[in-house]
């Protein structure tokens, strides 16, 4: 490869690497106050009213929340950092919803069971182990900051999974599909790693 | 259906040439989702992703749908029933004239 | 012929005008230069000294008929992070890593006839311009129709030379949709259907439409002439995103 082009006096949008809240900054990561909207598609719009949460698959008997029903749920906060493959990560974001571990609990797993595929209205899907999901380690939120979680941001309610990259983080989740091989969801099936852990910088397939 | 962050498929229509090696917005698909055949370029395309997404002008579902790894390029084309250069004869189609 | 693969390569800036106060037109002298066609873009890349990059498209705004150039103006946005180097940093001499160009379906070239309905809001009337610019220069006649949405006269890219060229079944209408000069006596809102009905009243039957512009924008022109009766193969959009 010969010398690389540069752009002269090109520095682009100076990146914050973080100062006192460094050692919090995954690698290759730079830090933002902003939460930036991506997304694979148009932003749903979902009526409370015809909202639902579904856990299905390996399961003794399927499981169906309605809005209100979801709402009746333990409810807990949780404070956490959470990191985009796009190189942003965003400090102390603050979210209220319900455990995966409570989810699943009210499911009557089957001990096969031993991945999960969050599939969202839209048609967006991704995968975890089970191991990545239980212990309080991932949660669906429907409020964020202290109020109901935006649709741009995955309102009504999204998969949040803080310790790995932002695209497990399913938005407008409508469902767990539980699994015994696991199943690549839509990122990773294009070559995103299949597992997604930002302190490992595991972005890519073969990471 | 699409919503301010939507982009047309001319936006990507550069990737597009390096992923397939031809000029793909005049090239013609058929959506697998609802069955309508139109020119790539129709498709309405989200950037603001870990990848590049196009969807279907009528029906919305994902048609092509790209990722760039430090490997290359990997495409999804699953949401196409098949893709191929328009006939001379389309008055629509705009094909390249250069012999 | 085999198409040649769409490779980057390192222009260098010959000129730079001023169109309006946001936006300035960048003549780019290509060392592998290849004719273009009327609506089609380049990319251009720019990267930083630790590697870091930034890409993004901008029209071609010249004629095809150019050689060894092209024009490509381009809108100051000022949050964004490409364009406020082209106004800010670049200077005549300077280099700049592009690759084009690009694009097949968003193109016009007088084969296609018309009549021609184009729809630009702001920056949105560039790929457009090179279209008015070719029929210009091929001395074709194809009865055309430039609405141009623009906050303020001001704000209206190319003012004196569409004036100039205006005539010869070319119509140029702006609408100025925050402010207007006194006596104005062209549209002053923005665009909705029974704009497009007058527009398209008078430009004749069965419209080739090209529109281009900041999502919304399109998205009006698209479904008001779908409802008026254009057929949807017949409008050929490029969306931008969000205006700003």
């Amino acid at each position: 490869m010969g010398d690389r082009f540069v752009s002269r006096g090109f520095v682009g949008r100076r990146p914050d690497s973080g100062g006192d809240t460094a050692s919090r900054i995954p690698p290759g990561q730079y830090l933002t106050d902003d939460f930036p909207v991506l997304s694979a598609g148009p932003t749903p719009r979902i009526p409370l009213d015809t909202w639902e949460f579904t856990i299905d698959g390996l399961v003794s008997q399927p499981v169906r929340w309605s809005w209100a029903e979801f709402q009746a749920l333990p409810a807990r906060e949780w404070t956490v950092d959470i990191s985009c493959v796009t190189k942003w990560t965003k400090l102390d974001t603050r979210w209220r919803g319900v455990s995966i571990d409570d989810l699943l609990a009210a499911a009557d797993l089957d001990p096969r069971a031993q991945f999960l595929v969050a599939h969202s209205y839209g048609g967006y899907t991704t995968n975890l182990p089970l191991g990545e999901a239980l212990n309080g380690q991932a949660f669906v939120a429907y409020e964020y900051g202290g109020a109901p979680l935006e649709p741009a941001h995955g309102g009504p309610a999204r998969l949040v999974v803080p310790h790995l990259y932002l695209w497990k983080s399913a938005k407008w989740v409508r469902g767990l599909h539980l699994v015994e091989r696991d199943e690549p969801g839509f990122w990773e099936s294009l070559g995103y790693h299949n597992r997604g852990d930002p302190w490992r910088e595991e972005r890519y397939s073969g990471d | 259906m699409f919503d301010e962050s939507t982009l047309d498929a001319n936006a990507v229509a550069g990737e597009l040439e390096v992923l397939f090696a031809v000029e793909m917005t005049a090239v013609v698909g058929k959506c697998a989702h609802c069955g309508n055949e139109a020119a790539v370029g129709t498709l309405r395309a989200y950037v603001n992703a870990p990848g590049v997404v196009l969807r279907c002008s009528i029906c919305g579902e994902v048609v092509i749908a790209w990722a760039w790894t430090p490997t290359g390029g990997r495409v999804d084309r699953s949401g196409a029933s098949w893709l191929g250069q328009p006939s001379g004869a389309a008055p629509s189609a705009a094909a390249p004239s250069e012999a | 012929m085999p198409p040649e693969p769409l490779v980057w390569q390192i222009a260098t800036v010959s000129a730079i005008r001023g169109e309006t106060e946001r936006a300035s037109s960048f003549t780019l002298s290509l060392p592998a230069w290849r004719p273009h066609r009327a609506g089609q873009h380049y990319d251009v890349r720019l990267t930083a000294a630790d590697g870091y990059q930034a890409q993004r498209s901008y029209s071609i705004a010249s004629p095809p008929a150019h050689t060894g150039v092209v024009d490509l103006t381009i809108e100051r946005i000022p949050d964004g992070e490409v364009s406020p180097y082209f106004h800010d940093v670049l200077e005549v001499g300077d280099l700049v890593e592009v690759r084009g160009p690009i694009g097949g379906y968003f193109v016009w070239e007088p084969a296609l006839g018309g009549p021609l309905l184009l729809v630009a809001g702001g920056s949105g009337v560039v790929p457009l311009m090179a279209m008015i610019r070719q029929r210009a220069a091929a001395g074709d006649t194809t009865p055309t129709t430039l609405l141009y949405s623009a906050r303020d006269v001001d704000d209206l890219i190319y003012r004196d030379e569409l004036d100039a060229l205006a005539g010869d079944g070319l119509r140029v209408l702006p609408t100025l949709t925050r402010a207007h000069p006194p006596g104005w006596t062209g549209y002053a809102r923005r665009v909705d259907e029974p704009m497009l009905a007058e527009v398209l009243a008078a430009l004749g039957p069965d419209p080739l439409v090209y529109a281009c512009g900041p999502t919304l924008l399109v998205e009006t022109v698209a479904a008001g002439l779908v409802n008026l009766g254009v057929p949807p193969d017949r409008v050929r959009t490029e969306r931008f995103g969000p205006s700003n």
